[in-house]
């Protein structure tokens, strides 16, 4: 049985931060489901690539697991009906990300019976596949990372086939304060996982896994261990980390488990590695194995401002509201609504949004302590001692302050994973992670101008181009002409005089 | 001693003479390419093609900038920014700019009202109108630069300007 193996030190990850854990208010009882809502909210937009294209119209009555809408341009993903009902709105409707606060989504009012589309053919062995047909398979189920990132898992893993590849790594790392979904998920569905598992390293032909897990997770270590040990494959080694801010980081579990670091700008394929969320595996599992395209996940709802906090189930599009009334409803004390972990998630004004593919936590506070001024930096240097990437926030806050482009580049803001550990250190109470996510979107912004002014010169040459050659066309035509005429002789060039004069007297306007 | 220092002062008069012949003829001889410098300005530029500079597009005012020594502060689109950014290219003194910076907006055609006369689809220096003869025009947004030219010569007064959000 491949048990617990030897705790790592942290010698080889940088920074990070020992946070207090709050995950035990959520872990106390099994994953519950919430019921059918009346209304679900799907956005095209789940995933980080382009919004996908709805296939389905106003009307529409539409069967659990059927296609809305298919997956269009460069990294996209379909999206699935979550329960059966009726489309009866397409349109802007407030979501949680990260530019904007509404995005198109399609409504389904559903009836209840959550009446399942006919499958499309039977579900076969995973191993009688193609490894490539599998990959492509797995594009079709709208499966995207679970962890946070959403990008979508089979373009992920076509990329990754690119690239000569070494281990697969599974992040049970969760080590955001309060969420604790993919901790009750390995307690709960470890053999689904552990299928998920079988199922990803046939399709990269992969031959070694870890499966990583924090040392606080004492429950979903022993599950995945007692699975691992039925299954009785030994390509797959649990491995156990110390409980660190941020070690779930795709990059930082690289290094903590093969201690190779991700190169700047790079992914976790150029050392070899290829990382997937526990999640994600069993999500792969159920398509795969039951045809079940990603319309559900395990989400925490917690928070002191959560009168019974716990890990859920919903269909994707179940509003916010739904989950928390499912959940106690709010404590009188409730304050805030974040969509994801105290560090790295978003705030939200309204609880109408619906939970999406990324949606890992639902965490409501009470109202904060108001917050101390920002004060000047006193170059203590604390932020560059926790940043998990070596970068030298104090720095990279001067050059965002003067928007100074090239520093900021050449300092590396690109390579910044907004994990907010500076934020937390920070004796000035500066808003470091605010301020380097405003001037990512500005780098962004200037980049996105430079490309059309670009594309504006190239359609502007190209267009003085083709009125040259239109241009020079026509003088040749006419200097043909020209010759003719003459070479006709006066009688004809009389002829066509008067044709000209007779076209005018009728036609006098022009 | 002295032919010493003679001969040392010599030989350096010799050398910086030589030298400076030298970079003399080489500055006559290949003069920089001003198509490089050209390129670059141009480069800075908003590529709007709008022609408020007074230049029929953004390259012919860059290579006015360079070779007949035109203001830099004529680029209402670019703001203080291009400016900035040119005179620091050109080691120029950054003055403000000869007229209010403009937002930046796209021209919307009011389709209901659009005869089809194609004027405004010939006057589009990026070739961001389509439509053909007697049938509705439309704006392609995403190339659109904003630059106002079909505006004056709709025949009917459909095209209005709509800032970018």
């Amino acid at each position: 049985m491949s048990s617990p193996a030897a705790t790592y030190d942290l010698g080889n990850l940088h920074g990070g931060l020992r946070l207090p854990a709050e995950k035990a208010q959520s872990t106390a009882s099994a994953i519950q489901s919430v019921p059918i809502p009346n209304q679900l909210v799907l956005p095209i937009e789940q995933h980080v690539g382009e919004p996908a294209h709805p296939i389905v119209g106003i009307g529409e009555y539409v069967r659990k697991g059927q296609l809305l809408a298919e997956a269009y341009g460069s990294l996209s993903a379909p999206i699935h009906a979550s329960s059966s009902g009726k489309v009866v709105a397409i349109e802007p409707w407030p979501v949680s990300r990260r530019l904007g606060r509404k995005a198109p989504c399609i409504v389904i009012e559903c009836d209840g019976e959550d009446r399942e589309a006919e499958l499309p053919e039977e579900t076969v062995p995973f191993n009688t596949y193609e490894p490539e047909s599998l990959l492509q398979k797995i594009l079709q189920g709208g499966i995207v990372g679970l962890g946070g990132a959403v990008f979508p898992t089979g373009q992920k893993l076509m990329q990754a086939t690119t690239m000569p590849l070494e281990y697969l790594i599974l992040n049970g790392v969760e080590c955001e304060p309060y969420i604790s979904c993919d901790d009750l998920l390995m307690r709960e569905q470890a053999a689904e996982l552990l299928g998920g598992v079988q199922i990803l390293m046939y399709a990269l032909a992969l031959t070694d896994c870890f499966i990583v897990i924090e040392s606080d997770k004492p429950e979903a270590i022993s599950a995945i261990g007692e699975a691992l040990a039925e299954l009785n494959d030994a390509r797959i080694t649990l491995k156990q980390v110390p409980t660190i801010y941020p070690s779930g980081g795709e990059d930082q579990l690289v290094q903590l488990v093969t201690n190779r670091e991700v190169p700047s700008g790079g992914l976790p394929t150029d050392v070899g590695c290829v990382v997937q969320n526990v999640g994600t595996a069993a999500a792969i599992y159920r398509w795969i194995c039951e045809g079940e395209p990603l319309i559900s996940r395990v989400t925490t709802v917690t928070g002191p401002g959560v009168s019974s906090p716990m890990n859920v189930t919903a269909r994707i599009g179940t509003t916010v509201a739904d989950i928390i009334s499912f959940a106690g409803g709010y404590t009188a004390g409730a304050d805030q609504l974040i969509i994801g972990g105290p560090m790295c998630g978003k705030s939200v004004t309204t609880d109408s949004v619906p939970v999406v593919k990324a949606t890992n936590c639902i965490l409501v506070l009470n109202k904060a302590s108001p917050l101390s001024d920002e004060q000047p930096c006193i170059r203590c240097g604390e932020c560059a001692t926790v940043c998990p990437i070596q970068l030298l926030p104090q720095q990279l806050f001067w050059y965002a302050c003067a928007d100074n482009e090239e520093k900021l580049r050449s300092h590396g803001l690109t390579d910044c994973i907004e994990c907010g550990c500076c934020d937390l250190v920070c004796p000035s109470h500066i808003p470091l992670t605010a301020d380097f996510r405003n001037a990512k979107a500005r780098i962004q912004e200037l980049a996105d101008e430079k490309a059309r002014a670009e594309r504006a010169r190239l359609r502007f040459e190209s267009r003085n181009e083709r009125l040259e050659t239109e241009k020079q066309v026509r003088e040749s035509e006419l200097a043909l002409q020209k010759e003719e005429a003459l070479k006709a002789g006066p009688a004809a060039i009389e002829e066509i005089l008067k044709r000209q004069q007779k076209k005018q007297d009728q036609d006098p306007e022009d | 001693m002295w032919t010493s220092i003679i001969t040392a002062i010599l030989i350096v008069a010799g050398i910086a003479l030589a030298a400076g012949l030298l970079l003399g003829m080489a500055s006559r001889k290949m003069p920089g390419d001003p198509n490089q410098i050209i390129d670059q300005v141009n480069d800075l530029l908003p590529q709007t093609q709008c022609a408020q500079c007074g230049y029929p597009g953004c390259r012919p005012y860059a290579q006015a900038i360079v070779s007949d020594d035109a203001a830099i502060n004529l680029c209402p689109p670019g703001g203080d920014d291009t400016v900035q950014r040119l005179a620091a290219l050109l080691g120029r003194d950054a003055v403000p700019l000869a007229e209010a910076a403009t937002v930046a907006s796209v021209a919307l055609i009011e389709e209901s009202q659009c005869i089809g006369c194609t004027h405004c689809r010939d006057a589009c220096p990026v070739d961001a109108i389509t439509g053909a003869h007697q049938f509705m025009h439309t704006v392609i947004a995403t190339e659109c630069t904003g630059c106002e030219l079909c505006i004056a010569p709709c025949p009917v007064d459909c095209i209005g300007m709509v800032p970018v959000t």
